[in-house]
């Protein structure tokens, strides 16, 4: 006979969306109140508008609550060999104190996350990972010694990025923070607060992320934006929807948005090697075994049939969706994954599949765009340009020591 | 010190000791490393108490492969060297079956049912008989076929079409993936016949008569039976492994004893050979494990040289026995109530009916041991007196069910309770039993794994099941006796068609080494 | 004395469904039914006053949508709600709930297991991996392997093709999945015993197996395979109980001109010369008929409607083998009111769906040996839903039908089956749901309890096994109900099944009557007028 218990812990029926720690001054700052989810978190797509916050990435500074990305903790004597088994860059020269970006795939050798690894203290490391990983990082560690943990609700983190970035983390009390370089952890505090701060982000620009204690999390944000009501720089609440605006135009790939991750493809072929997400240069053959190297190795030696390219369309039809074709009317031959307006390009940029013929690409890539003003639907030709480098960079976001405002 | 040889083969099982034979006959190096202080493994004869000697885990010798026999010229059939058995099941009442190859007798059984016996078994044999081209091949892949595997593939579908014809084929794709209860139940009213025919079934497997999978098993018995007469070796199972140590050793091969692997050393996914405990180096072109999946990968290459989901897969091999081994050393032979003494060098059972079995079947899933388990024995010692003392007796039990994962774990209670319900049942056939009880030993599965390093103590190095078969045997992804490693090859009952003292796994393994010509 | 071009037997839906695809061609059919009432197992009886009882097929989802709109049931009266959810009760007061917004499922997922919530991203993409190829073989005709025609080499080629549409390591997969059991191919992703268990209890459901068993993995697919709008694995209720299945499928039948008769029974079908001319009825009645189909059960069908002098030999042998063991049982209740559920917080949505009170892999196994024993379950596992929360139509305002479906339950209960027997089944299952719900016992207004004996006896499904036809491997695909048979002809010239014993087999789903109308039409030369599969590529 079972009892009932005095209280219920699974209510969560209610609650769809969960509080980040920040929670309180996010309320506070959005205007739009319009929420979305983001890993099950109550998360702003918008706080003001899209273009005052794209612009505080590109020309202030932005502040996003970034605590609903996936964290885990690998601990333990096996943690660099488990996550160089598990990752297909080679990470055992990774230093304490130094972040770098990886893919994993599975054994076919198919992607089926990217994130990034902070080697926090000799031996101690951090997966932020854009996808749920428990299960893959705990099935991977049979045959290590090696303690994982999800610690996603523990660390309170948020993204500080755009040009007075670092200008604003010093006054804000940080110090320290212009001697780091690209991919560097430093320690500091911050109104008293211990935190981690990492030259690292994914807008494409000079930018930090901030860890601390979720509890103390307010405070962390309040010491940030004091900097601000001071009246020395502007500094914004950014949302999702800016962010994927500069993540496109700095070249980022979104799992999930511009590739289908192998543990949730269905149908044939809709998985993505890292090859066919133009991601050759994370794939190193000559470190130890990793999970998918004897697929990749197989791979490597045959020729490209399709690739994740950047692509940017001429003209301001927004290419949503779009079919690509080798010429107006003639064959299919990819389609648009993300797509945007670049402000400050003034041009329309994207990430698309596109098939290659014999390991080359395309010649030419037409968009066929449909698009719509005021309910009537037309279709036009675009001409796109395959792109080599990110569509967007400027120099400010790698110089150390950054420029002083 | 280090030595270079071309192949070092991982364990003197028999299936190692044959594989072996088979690559130096070709001409090639060949040495094999056997970490216990014997070659055999299961195959072995040892002492269990002072004087009394028995085989050590298989003591039926059944369905070793005809042409290894006759490739490796092991003149097994040969009444010095074996005994050709019936099979015994043994009633209560005393009218027991017994239960040849082609015929089945006893008092109670009905004219339909002696009939219906030679049916049976003449077409079963024939659904065995029609998956001889994939017994003895490597098993083809399904994707990415190459000529021998679509050889294979179109030996196998012709040999099911044509071999069989129209009707027993049908019949054999409704049966071939059921459980041997339904089968029975349709073809024989008595349930004692039944019962017997259902051990052989699930002996070795964590399966009632009621698991579909079942049918399968009871073929793969059954290719045994076209194979060679089921037997019992005069001086145990060691006899066998004595005779294929012989022919290896004549063939070229080196054997050591009390070497036992740490490692299977890899660089840049190929194998350079293997280390063993003692810290020695043994450089190699080419190993072949013996041991089961577990072992091979996740002990000896290691996790870090594979692909994560693969050593899932590994991992989530089912291979935990679920039979014991009971030797008992007896100062008279049993008085089976009704069975005359010169029919006591048989294989006898005890499995009176199919619910019996499944009963005892029942227990196993929930971590505990049967109340009525099972039993298959022999009394060797009949037909060689020099296993036991003078006037004395050794008797050799299978008894399953008796899982690897007991809820209690293998104490000394619950190793005592066992073997009193073991002796309790054995009495209920043959009064006297227990007191004729000089010395027993008892091998659980745990002891199993110890002394014979087969994790989970399983016959089989994994259960016959169709996932667990074939082309997905252990796993898939090294279920073409080759592994990811480079230059890693199986060769044991983990590998295709599973175990039993058949040798065709190590043969399987041998032909594919040399057709890969990588040496 | 009336000709008609085709007569069906049985007003099961299958019956229904391949007599209207027959009308909807221009062929005069009519259907016999031998009680007063259509539907067969899909009905909706009023066994006490004002109270619609779905009394034995209770939810709805594997029924083809192609069939659906091809013969227009919305038109025809038909409306499917989904169900929201589904909940297991714990033995320590907890449980786990199923919901169908993701993110929620994945946070209830992650409160007894944050491995498991993972995993089922993993368990997900796999499942619907196998759950695409299967669904598009269940609006096809078997091919036969033991045939050389052309259409069957055609028909292999089609599933290879569909078959090699996977990875090399998909296709050892999906033959694991196809002969695993849903145990131990579970015990692959998860680690907690009530998710373990809440995604076991569909793989037993109608079967003879456990969870344990070889084979069940498939019949979870085979229960989550169906869909609504679009929503795999979701189920629904059909408004006005499941006699509206039945109800639209005759209507629509109707409005093509078909003929239903009920009280009609059929003695037997008459053969003249290897041909089937037409069916006694058991007044004495003669009907012919250009075609005659049964949609009787494979056992019924071979041994009571047809002489075993009409049939070849091995016929009669494989009819009389023919694996139609029963093991579920149904215990249907009126309410005075909403049962309770203190487990469950205030408010919560679960008991909008199916209930589930076994917690554990070995409670689900205990519950089976039971039944291999010849005992129902004492501790047994139950599929309890009530309709009433959404559908106006089943008890009067603020009254409730709860529709309980259990397993096991056997053929016959350990020296057969007396009243008083199946009364001490029907109380272990109340006594059960009285653990989780307090109030329950008091609200009983009316219970109908129902062992395979009254199944059998009630509705003419042989030992009361709901798939008319176990589905194992011997009895599946191209074995279903027998090798040679499985493409609905039977052993006679224009004699036909379409019943669930015959391939995709059993549940409210509506294919083998299509699959089988579709061979008719063939052999008669008219124009098909089944539906294909809509394809989701």
């Amino acid at each position: 006979m079972p009892t009932q218990t005095d209280s219920h812990p699974a209510t969560n029926f209610r609650e769809v969306l969960q509080p980040s720690p920040f929670q309180t001054r996010i309320d506070e700052q959005c205007l739009v109140q319009e929420w979305m989810s983001w890993n099950g978190y109550k998360t702003a797509r918008v706080f003001d508008t899209l273009a005052s916050e794209y612009f505080a990435v590109r020309s202030t500074c932005s502040v996003m609550d970034l605590t609903p990305m996936e964290k885990y903790r690998i601990t333990g004597p096996d943690a660099m060999a488990f996550l160089n088994r598990l990752v297909t860059r080679d990470i055992s020269a990774l230093k304490p104190r130094r972040v770098t970006y990886v893919i994993w795939c599975n054994d076919e050798g198919k992607v089926l996350d990217d994130g990034t690894i902070f080697h926090l203290s000799e031996g101690d490391y951090r997966l932020c990972s854009q996808h749920h990983q428990l299960d893959w990082l705990l099935l991977s560690s049979l045959g290590f010694d090696v303690n994982i943990e999800q610690e996603t609700h523990n660390i309170a983190a948020l993204a500080v990025q755009g040009p007075t970035s670092c200008s604003v983390l010093t006054a804000a009390g940080v110090t320290g923070v212009e001697r780091l370089k690209p991919f560097d952890i430093g320690y500091s505090t911050l109104n008293g607060i211990d935190v981690m701060v990492s030259r690292t982000g994914f807008t494409g620009d000079l930018g930090y992320e901030v860890w601390a204690d979720p509890t103390k999390a307010l405070a962390v944000w309040d010491a940030i934006f004091a900097v601000k009501e001071q009246g020395l720089f502007d500094i914004r609440p950014i949302g999702l929807g800016a962010l994927d605006m500069v993540r496109i135009e700095a070249g980022f790939i979104m799992p999930g948005d511009d590739f289908n991750t192998a543990e949730t493809a269905v149908r044939a072929d809709r998985d993505r090697s890292p090859f066919e997400l133009g991601l050759a240069w994370l794939v190193s053959f000559k470190k130890p075994y990793f999970t998918g190297k004897k697929a990749l190795l197989a791979e490597s030696k045959m020729l490209t049939g399709r690739r994740l390219v950047r692509l940017s369309v001429e003209g301001n039809k927004t290419p949503t969706d779009a079919f690509l074709y080798d010429s107006k009317g003639g064959s299919r031959i990819g389609t648009i994954k993300s797509c945007v307006w670049s402000p400050i390009l003034k041009m329309n940029v994207s990430l698309a599949d596109v098939e290659f013929v014999k390991g080359k690409p395309p010649e030419n890539i037409w968009a066929e765009i449909y698009y719509q003003k005021e309910l009537e639907w037309r279709a036009t030709w675009a001409k796109c340009t395959m792109s080599t480098k990110p569509f967007w960079s400027h120099p400010r976001s790698s110089i150390t020591p950054p420029n002083k405002f | 010190m280090t030595k270079s040889n071309s192949v070092v083969i991982i364990g003197g099982g028999h299936n190692g000791l044959i594989c072996a034979s088979y690559l130096a006959k070709a001409g090639h190096s060949v040495e094999v490393l056997e970490a216990r202080d014997t070659v055999g493994g299961g195959a072995s004869t040892a002492a269990f108490a002072e004087g009394y000697r028995t085989s050590g885990l298989a003591h039926v010798l059944y369905g070793l492969n005809a042409k290894v026999c006759k490739d490796l010229k092991l003149n097994i059939v040969n009444p010095s060297f074996t005994q050709p058995v019936d099979t015994i099941s043994l009633q209560r009442d005393g009218d027991h079956l017994t239960l040849g190859r082609d015929e089945v007798s006893a008092n109670s059984l009905s004219a339909k049912d002696l009939e219906a016996y030679r049916g049976f078994k003449k077409e079963f044999r024939g659904y065995a008989k029609a998956l001889q081209p994939l017994m003895m091949n490597t098993p083809p892949r399904l994707k990415d076929m190459d000529k021998k595997d679509k050889l294979t593939l179109a030996k196998l579908g012709w040999s099911l079409r044509f071999g069989l014809g129209t009707n027993s084929m049908r019949e054999f794709l409704r049966v071939g993936g059921i459980n041997i209860y339904d089968v029975l139940n349709e073809v024989f009213d008595s349930p004692a016949l039944k019962g017997a025919i259902s051990v052989d079934a699930v002996l070795g497997q964590h399966m009632g008569p009621r698991t579909p999978n079942t049918v399968l098993t009871y073929l793969q018995r059954l290719w045994g039976e076209t194979q060679t007469v089921q037997s019992i070796p005069i001086g145990g199972m060691g006899k066998v492994s004595a005779m294929l140590e012989t022919t290896a050793v004549e063939a070229g091969v080196t054997i050591r004893i009390g070497a036992k692997v740490a490692k299977i050393l890899v660089e840049n996914g190929r194998t350079q050979g293997v280390l063993l405990q003692s810290g020695e180096r043994v450089d190699a072109d080419i190993v072949v494990s013996n041991a089961d999946a577990k072992t091979t990968f996740i002990d000896l290459v290691g996790a870090p040289q594979l692909d994560a989901m693969f050593c899932h897969r590994v991992n989530s091999v089912r291979q935990n026995g679920d039979v014991a081994k009971l030797h008992f050393a007896l100062n008279e032979l049993p008085a089976f109530t009704g069975l005359p003494t010169q029919q006591l060098a048989q294989r006898l059972i005890i499995a009176p009916d199919m619910r019996y079995v499944e009963h005892a079947f029942n227990h196993s899933k929930y971590g505990e041991f049967s109340e009525n388990p099972v039993l298959e024995m022999t009394i060797p010692s009949v037909s060689d007196s020099s296993l036991a003392p003078a006037g004395h007796h050794v008797m050799s039990v299978s008894a399953t069910f008796a899982p690897y994962h007991l809820k209690e774990d293998w104490q000394q209670d619950s190793r005592d309770a066992f073997v009193q319900r073991v002796t309790e049942t054995i009495e209920q056939y043959a009064p006297g039993f227990s007191a004729s009880l000089v010395a027993f030993q008892l091998l659980t599965p745990v002891d199993i794994e110890d002394q014979y390093n087969i994790t989970g103590g399983h016959w089989h190095h994994g259960e016959l099941s169709i996932d667990q078969s074939f082309m997905m045997r252990p796993v898939h992804g090294a279920a073409q006796y080759q592994t990811p490693i480079d230059g890693l090859y199986l060769c044991g009952a983990a590998a295709h068609p599973g175990g039993g003292i058949t040798g065709v796994p190590g043969h399987n393994a041998a032909q594919r080494i040399l057709a890969m010509g990588d040496m | 004395m009336k000709n008609y071009d085709a007569i069906i037997i049985g007003a099961g839906h299958n019956g229904l469904t391949n007599a209207a695809f027959l009308a909807k061609a221009g062929l005069d059919v009519v259907v016999l039914e031998k009680n007063d009432y259509i539907g067969g197992a899909t009905a909706s009886l009023e066994l006490h006053q004002d109270w619609k009882y779905s009394n034995c097929s209770y939810v709805c989802s594997l029924f083809r949508p192609e069939i659906y709109q091809s013969l227009d049931l919305g038109r025809h009266g038909l409306e499917v709600v989904p169900l929201q959810g589904s909940v297991t009760f714990k033995q320590d007061g907890d449980y786990l709930g199923s919901y169908h917004q993701p993110t929620v499922w994945r946070r209830e997922v992650a409160r007894h297991s944050k491995r498991d919530a993972d995993a089922a991203i993993r368990f997900d993409a796999d499942l619907m991996k196998w759950c695409r190829l299967i669904r598009g073989f269940l609006l096809r005709t078997p091919p036969d392997p033991a045939s050389f025609k052309i259409r069957d080499a055609m028909e292999f080629a089609y599933l290879l093709k569909r078959f090699y549409s996977l990875s090399e390591s998909q296709i050892y997969e999906f033959i694991r999945f196809f002969t695993m059991s849903i145990a131990e191919y579970l015990e692959q992703y998860f680690e907690s015993d009530v998710i373990l268990a809440h995604f076991s209890g569909g793989s037993i459901i109608g079967t003879g197996l456990g969870v344990y068993s070889p084979g069940t993995a498939y019949v979870l697919l085979h229960h989550a395979m169906g869909d609504v709008d679009g929503n795999v694995g979701s189920w629904g209720f059909a408004r006005g109980g499941m006699g509206s299945v039945s109800a639209a499928i005759g209507s629509a039948f109707k409005s093509y001109g078909g003929n239903i008769r009920t009280n009609a029974e059929v003695q037997n079908i008459i053969v003249k010369g290897r041909k089937a001319t037409g069916v006694m009825l058991a007044s004495g009645e003669q009907i012919y008929a250009k075609a005659v189909v049964s949609n009787l059960d494979a056992k019924r069908t071979f041994l009571s409607l047809m002489d075993a002098n009409d049939i070849p030999a091995d016929l009669v042998k494989r009819a009389e083998n023919f694996k139609i063991r029963g093991s579920s049982g149904k215990v249907n209740i009126a309410l005075d009111g909403m049962p309770e559920f203190p487990a469950l917080p205030k408010g919560s949505p679960l008991t909008l769906g199916h209930m589930h009170f076994t917690d554990t892999l070995e409670r689900l196994e205990r519950a089976y040996d039971d039944w291999k024993d010849d005992r129902w379950s004492q501790d047994p596992y139950v599929d309890m839903v009530i309709p009433t929360q959404y559908d106006p139509t089943m008890a009067p305002p603020g009254k409730h039908m709860m529709s309980v479906f259990v397993q096991y339950c056997p053929v016959e209960a350990d020296g057969g089956w007396t009243d008083a027997k199946r009364d001490a089944f029907g109380a272990a299952v109340i006594d059960q749901i009285a653990d989780y719900s307090p109030n329950f016992k008091d609200l009983i207004l009316h219970a109908e309890i129902r062992t395979p004996r009254e199944l059998e006896a009630e509705v003419g499904l042989t030992e009361g096994n709901i798939f008319q036809g176990e589905l194992t491997l011997d009895q599946l695909m191209f074995n279903r109900p027998f090798p040679g048979y499985a493409q609905y002809r039977g052993p006679v010239k224009n004699m036909y099944m379409c019943s669930s014993s015959n391939h995709p087999g059993g549940g409210v789903m509506g294919a083998p009557g299509a699959n089988s109308a579709r061979e008719i039409l063939r052999d008669l030369g008219k124009p098909n007028t089944t539906p294909e599969d809509f394809g989701d590529d």
